[in-house]
């Protein structure tokens, strides 16, 4: 048992030496509530300039904020590292069960650095670690296998997380993701890659504690409000029902969705690959993280006929989402949602990231199609719009860097069009494949300034769309201080740690509220200067690290291809990365190149 | 014909549970804690998300097993179904909980004692898909 207010206990662990050991830092939790708060400020004490982001010496960080384990929808574990893919900041956010199984287990933050000498996974929970030979589970080509082999030898059933990697991190696929309860992910920027240059094949994490409140009668009026806030009002209406591919129609309507490596911002295959589609016809089962009433995990159960054996199938289950049907559907013209759906279930047993594989791989079928590659880069595969069978075996070679142009597929998208060409259509924004949306000025802007470079950052395409549902048009500089101030916020969500599709509930006040029954007193006020205070801190680490606006590269095809706001110009691009950076500059006093 | 409100906790269709576990948090809240050690409903997948979800809660057995295996007569049988703990008698053997044929007894590891449904069904009221009731034991 465990006051709530006490947020402490960091685990250190020594793959090198199989050595762990907790510190208590309070004091870090005190001043920056956990999560991404938290994470930054370990990852600058842990991670030295320049550090090889492969390296034995490179760590992996994993924090829980003060709200997990406490208040509904706080299901998150913010992930950082140095990214081997863009060689900055590294950070991703999973959902699963490992948010509430780090804090159910006493600890704030787990810090793993060194490197095993032979295939490991760790068994984390309030005794301490236990670093299991994994060298069985290594090269398994399922990582759904991994997981069930794992899952039957462990205790903990039920209030336990089993993050694992697949091929593509064993085999250092820059964009390798972590998979957590067979459907979540740490994706982007390739945590996987880091997992797997470690010999790290999994991490299990359980814990069963009790929090004590401080007030305890205000703790469960706080919890019943938001309680009903999640599942009696539509607030959570679009997750819940149909999830997040209830956005594939509209951003269609809207010429927003990108198709074709982006020579399109409409998708045929729209309908068929809809929200609404999707679920009448696959929809097998719906799923949630711990403490989530939401349900946003959508389970597609997909009936395969065995090709060679009559009268055989096999029932796959695969989750979906908007951005996986964006990347694996839509970028590559598959209309088939029985096509997406193969090409996605390899994606996650090999452990790719799929908006980086989709990117990369729309990237690679307009190189075919312009003649910059051939049969003889492509080991003889033709890769085509809509032929998801070719992209299949395409997925297997990049996870398992089969020839130089697969290899180069697997350093990320920037890296291939350096080597090959078609630097004009390799969308990559800081070095991280695009995500799915082509809404305006506000989403490529976004994508770009953000310091993750994912649509999580700041949601700019969120921005666009609210302007044009208002008629209005802004300036390069009123959307950089929109924003800035969204990123800023998202800070305090992703410290706490909230899911972001809760942050239309969890506002400044209610994170003060919930906040102040755990017995930590802080005002709205208070809490943006604070999300201010880690983004500042996130953009010390990309500087140190040589990130420079300056250097950011703008894909010429977004804007080559109309938005619904109008064509999105480099100038104007420009302009808004001056006003965001101008906004970061008055308030960061050191660090600043 | 005296009317008895002997209560449960009804599973209604485990098929609709997301494994979301607002019940076991609710469970645990009873107490004005946050966390999971002192609930006595517990969720968990079958092998796995995909293949859904188990609920275990005590359904007030007629002839409870666990009264049968408590040595000190802690646990006793409750009129028309179910039973109670009495902390006072529990001397902490276990035995409850390998003798509970659905794995319903739980383990409170602070206070070293059993957890066992109290059928207050505050648990219910968190349930966001109506997979779990509180009803009257029939024929009670």
């Amino acid at each position: 048992m465990t006051e709530a207010s006490v947020l402490s206990k960091v685990l250190y662990v020594d793959l090198s030496n199989k050595r762990y050991w907790i510190k208590d830092r309070g004091d870090l939790f005190k001043e920056r509530l956990g999560g991404t708060g938290a994470a930054i400020r370990l990852l600058k004490e842990e991670c030295r300039e320049g550090t090889d982001p492969l390296a034995p010496e490179s760590p992996i960080i994993l924090c829980v904020g003060y709200l997990n384990g406490i208040f509904p929808l706080a299901s998150k574990t913010v992930a950082m590292f140095k990214s081997p893919l863009t060689k900055n900041l590294g950070e991703s956010h999973a959902g699963g069960r490992c948010g509430v199984a780090m804090r159910m287990a006493g600890l704030g933050g787990i810090v793993i650095k060194g490197k095993s000498e032979i295939p490991v996974y760790l068994v984390v929970n309030d005794e301490g670690v236990r670093f299991k030979d994994a060298s069985a589970l290594w090269g398994m080509s399922s990582s759904s296998t991994v997981g069930r082999i794992i899952r039957e030898r462990e205790a903990g059933a039920g209030v336990r997380a089993i993050m694992r990697i697949g091929r593509a991190g064993e085999n250092l696929v820059l964009y390798a993701g972590v998979i957590t309860e067979t459907f979540r992910h740490f994706g982007r920027l390739g945590l996987g890659a880091v997992f797997g240059s470690k010999k790290l094949k999994a991490i299990v994490i359980h814990g069963r504690t009790s929090l004590t409140l401080r007030d305890a009668r205000g703790y469960r009026e706080v919890y019943e409000e938001l309680f009903r806030s999640f599942t009696k009002t539509s607030l959570m209406k679009k997750y819940h029902e149909l999830g997040t591919p209830m956005n594939v129609l509209p951003l269609n309507a809207a010429n927003s969705l990108p198709s074709r490596n982006l020579q399109r911002a409409t998708f045929e295959g729209a309908t068929a690959l809809s929200g609404e589609a999707m679920s009448e016809r696959f929809l097998g089962r719906r799923a949630a993280c711990a403490h989530c009433p939401v349900s946003c995990i959508h389970i597609a159960a997909l009936r395969v006929p065995y090709e060679t054996e009559p009268h055989f199938y096999k029932t796959k289950m695969i989750s979906y989402d908007y951005e996986p049907i964006y990347a694996l559907a839509s970028m590559l013209d598959i209309r088939s949602p029985e096509g997406f759906l193969q090409l996605m279930d390899r994606v996650e047993e090999l452990g790719l990231d799929a908006m980086s594989t989709g990117v990369v791989l729309a990237w690679a079928t307009e190189c075919m199609e312009k003649g910059i590659v051939g049969p003889e880069e492509t080991g003889g595969i033709v890769l085509s719009w809509g032929d998801y069978k070719a992209y299949i075996e395409a997925v297997e070679r990049i996870a398992g860097v089969k020839g130089e142009f697969y290899e180069a597929l697997g350093k990320g998208v920037e890296y291939a069009s350096s080597i090959y060409g078609g630097e004009e259509f390799a969308l990559a924004f800081g070095g991280n494949e695009m995500p799915g949306y082509h809404c305006g000025l506000a989403t490529h802007l976004g994508f770009l300034v953000g310091a993750r470079h994912s649509h999580l950052d700041n949601a700019g395409y969120a921005i666009d769309q609210k302007l044009s549902a208002e008629g209005r048009r802004a300036e390069p500089s009123e959307l950089a201080r929109m924003i800035f101030e969204e990123e800023c916020w998202r800070q305090v969500l992703s410290s706490l740690v909230v899911c972001f599709f809760a942050r239309g509930v969890y506002t400044p006040e209610v994170v003060s509220r919930c906040l102040s029954v755990t017995g930590i007193n802080l005002n709205p006020e208070d809490l943006k200067k604070m999300g201010e205070d880690i983004l500042r801190e996130k953009y010390e680490f990309k500087f140190r690290e040589g990130f420079s606006f300056d250097r950011l590269r703008v894909p010429k095809r977004v804007t080559e291809i109309p938005t619904p706001r109008g064509f999105v110009t480099e100038r104007d691009l420009r302009e808004g990365i001056k006003s965001f950076e101008g906004l970061l500059k008055r308030r960061i006093s050191a660090g600043m190149p | 014909m005296e009317i008895k409100m002997v209560k449960r906790i009804a599973v209604v269709d485990v098929d609709l549970c997301v494994g979301c576990q607002s019940c076991m948090f609710a469970c645990n809240r009873r107490f004005g804690e946050a966390g999971l050690a002192r609930t006595a409903i517990f969720v968990q997948s079958t092998g796995g998300f995909e293949h859904g979800f188990a609920v275990k809660v005590c359904r007030a057995c007629r002839e409870p097993p666990c009264v049968k295996v408590c040595p000190t007569g802690a646990l006793t049988k409750r009129e028309g179904g179910g039973v109670r703990l009495d902390y006072r008698k529990c001397i902490s053997c276990g035995n409850c909980v390998s003798g509970c044929t659905i794995g319903a007894i739980f383990w409170d590891e602070v206070l070293d004692k059993p957890t066992v449904c109290t059928y207050c069904g505050y648990c219910v009221s968190y349930c966001p898909y109506g997979v779990i009731k509180l009803e009257e034991v029939e024929g009670a």
